[in-house]
């Protein structure tokens, strides 16, 4: 049983190494999803494409600079 | 759709690459000290075990809506592809270290030879093969998952992909008989990252109503996007470092 719970924490530990990163991203799809429901033709144009996209570039870089800075481990 | 099944193979080979050199490493140092038999029996078994389990999902991932699927293996998809990227980029800024498979694969040995020598049937080999390609073939049958039921038809190009990895690894295992400390894999989990980052987003988008421009060739935007993006990860992450260490 010891391996299956082996198995298990890697296959969670495939998507998720930092909680707050991978929180941030599910966060981003709700809101994006909420948009692009409630303010259809404003949000679901190629600018929608955009902010979505940028929204996720953001959070990875946020990510990897609070790794970096002094006394943020 | 071939740009688009080209790409799937391409994501899929160099993810399942990964895994196969990590698995590959255990195995060498376990069959190098304790004998071929137990090991390559419990290698065979584990992919027994692991192809069993692709039948399966792979009838099920049929019976399930398409925007749906892309809905939640593209959410996976990204949550997994950002993650590799977001360790690769941390690992380029010489945040983390580079993961290296020949110390890797001396600790491994160490600790097989600390086990006592073999007498008769093999289960220590047997059970370190069965777990580590149980382990790493859990995370290629995700791979090849994620990868491939975002799209009608594209789950038989992502499976070529991972066994174009295994049989190229493989025979470099069999030519080599030893690890592969060569292979660039941090360069591989960043190129592989940014595809899937790539992959998840569109299939995301998709799955919540957001209009592609030039629909399958957004992906190529994407890709475009995801690579600057993590340059200027990299770039503000290097700066960072050399600020904290200046202030010491």
């Amino acid at each position: 049983m010891q391996w299956i719970r082996t198995i298990l924490r890697e296959v969670y530990g495939l998507f998720v190494d930092d909680a707050a990163f991978a929180i941030a991203i599910l966060v981003w799809l709700t809101i994006v999803w909420l948009l692009v429901k409630s303010l259809h033709t404003v949000a679901s144009g190629w600018i929608g494409c955009l902010v979505f996209f940028g929204g996720l570039a953001a959070i990875l870089i946020e990510s990897t600079a609070r790794y970096s800075r002094p006394r943020s481990r | 759709m071939w740009t688009h099944s080209g790409m799937t193979i391409l994501a899929s080979f160099l993810a399942s690459m990964v895994e196969c050199v990590e698995a590959l490493t255990v195995i060498l140092a376990v069959g190098s000290v304790r004998g071929w038999s137990g090991v390559l029996t419990g290698a065979a078994s584990a992919v027994g075990v692991l192809l069993a389990i692709i039948a399966i999902l792979g009838r099920t991932l049929t019976l399930i809506p398409l925007q749906l699927l892309q809905g939640v293996v593209g959410t996976l998809l990204l949550l997994f592809g950002l993650r590799w990227l977001r360790k690769a980029i941390l690992r380029a800024a010489a945040l983390i270290p580079l993961h290296d498979e020949a110390a890797a694969y001396a600790k491994n040995t160490a600790a097989m030879q600390k086990l006592g020598a073999v007498q008769g049937w093999d289960a220590i080999a047997f059970g370190a093969a069965f777990q580590i390609t149980m382990l790493e073939g859990t995370e290629v049958i995700f791979i090849v998952i994620a990868i491939g039921a975002g799209g009608a038809g594209l789950l038989l190009p992502a499976s070529l992909g991972a066994l174009a990895a295994l049989v190229v690894v493989t025979c470099l295992g069999i030519a080599l008989h030893r690890p592969l400390a060569r292979v660039p894999e941090n360069l591989l989990k960043m190129v592989v990252g940014v595809l899937l980052s790539a992959f998840g987003t569109f299939w995301v988008g998709e799955a919540i109503g957001l209009p592609w421009p030039g629909h399958d060739f957004a992906i190529g935007a994407l890709i475009a996007g995801y690579l600057v993006a993590s340059q200027v990860a990299i770039v503000v992450c290097r700066n960072l470092r050399e600020q904290r260490e200046v202030r010491g």
